[in-house]
């Protein structure tokens, strides 16, 4: 039994650091080495997920609350819209064909990784400060984060708030009736769209997506998906990891983290892709 | 930056601590529990439940507390886990209060009733 327990809180460890690092969720280390390498049943998988989620969120929101990396008003203006996307997918499970919507998220994510890749290609990572949105200004989302890597205080504007909106109401259907993609979809908002600098977005994607999963997880608790000797040890662990995680992400310089993300999502794309054309389960 | 901005970013600071210290202390609660349910376990090698049961009821937890079962100990740790993410957001409601920010009062309230709805359509 303790090398199980041992074994868990090491996966915890590590996918509470590269998720506290990207702002994912972890499902995509935790889902296949559960399932894959444990054979357990998928229900038990997805109970393990969820709460990793949770343990990777609020462990990394410690950190990330005490350094001022996140922006916690523009997590709640959104939480808005995913919260009540969460609710919509949850209902239109049953009504909706969710192979359909595999292709189309994963097909999202696979642009992503491009827009990613794009990105880092452009060379130095670009700030919006001096112009002003109104919405923005409005709803003061516009905020400053001291950068550890680059040793100085940056500015930065949110742009595009309606598109970041739509993003996030899309992220809450994907997590409500698929349960993937908490993350991932979340980072493309505030980055992709919003012109958020990567750091600022990836923490503020850890704190987001605590909120999204913790109703489901309440459900996820009472009806037996959670196994205490595999969701423990694990949690454990990526609390640790998460706490570190938390840490380095603040001295890596953001094309490093921009370089992990391109092949994380488009594995997570392709993945959601071939699952909605039935060639994996 | 003007002076609007410079408020906006005291403020902002004070928020953040407010909710970082109550963040910790619910994840350290939730470590302690996890911690000492996992001690239990790999001490006694006995979870308290029969076979591969575990509790997952409110009351089953709650005795299995007082009998020091090992499982009841672990849920307990993850569901104190579960609840963070929520408590962050109650605590936020009070935090934006207290900065008499009553534009993000109002957006985090929403928050909370939205979650509270969708806790509701769940345990239907």
């Amino acid at each position: 039994m303790i090398n199980d327990v041992l074994l868990f809180f090491v996966i915890g460890l590590f996918a509470g650091t590269m998720g506290a690092i990207l702002g994912l969720g972890g499902g995509i280390i935790i889902t296949p080495i559960v399932t894959l390498a444990f054979g357990l049943d998928i229900k038990y998988a997805i109970g393990a997920s969820i709460i990793a989620v949770i343990a990777t969120s609020s462990g990394s929101t410690i950190a990330f609350l005490k350094d001022d990396v996140l922006n916690l008003r523009v997590a709640m203006f959104l939480e808005i819209a995913t919260t009540i996307g969460a609710i919509v997918g949850a209902f239109l499970t049953g009504i909706i064909d969710p192979s359909f919507l595999y292709v189309i998220f994963g097909a999202l994510l696979v642009f992503s990784s491009w827009n990613m890749y794009r990105k880092l290609r452009a060379g130095a990572e670009v700030f919006h400060s001096p112009q002003h949105n109104k919405l923005a200004d409005k709803f003061k989302l516009n905020s400053s984060y001291y950068d550890k890597n680059l040793k100085k205080q940056i500015n930065y504007q949110v742009d595009n708030i309606p598109t970041g909106l739509t993003i996030m109401f899309g992220a809450g259907i994907a997590s409500g009736m698929l349960g993937i993609g908490s993350g991932a979809f979340k980072v493309m908002a505030l980055d992709n769209a919003m012109k958020m600098p990567l750091k600022p977005a990836s923490a503020t994607s850890n704190l987001m997506m605590g909120v999204t999963a913790t109703a489901s997880a309440t459900i996820y608790f009472f009806n037996g998906s959670i196994r205490p000797d595999i969701a423990v040890p694990l949690a454990l662990g990526i609390l640790v990891g998460a706490a570190i995680g938390s840490r380095i992400m603040q001295l890596l310089p953001a094309r490093i983290i921009r370089g992990i993300f391109i092949p994380v999502l488009l594995y997570l794309g392709l993945q959601m892709i071939l699952k909605g054309m039935g060639v994996i389960a | 930056m003007n002076s609007k901005n410079k408020n906006t970013a005291a403020e902002m600071e004070e928020i953040e601590i407010i909710i970082g210290k109550i963040m910790r202390v619910g994840v350290l609660l939730a470590t302690l529990f996890m911690l000492a349910g996992l001690l239990l376990l790999l001490i006694t090698s006995n979870s308290g439940y029969p076979g591969k049961s575990f509790p997952t009821t409110i009351a089953a937890i709650l005795s299995g507390l007082t009998e020091f079962k090992a499982f009841a100990f672990m849920m307990t740790g993850i569901f104190l886990l579960i609840l963070t993410p929520f408590l962050r957001v109650v605590i936020s409601v009070y935090a934006f209060y207290k900065e008499k920010d009553t534009l993000y009062v109002y957006i985090t309230l929403t928050v909370l009733f939205i979650l509270i709805i969708s806790f509701l359509i769940g345990h239907h």
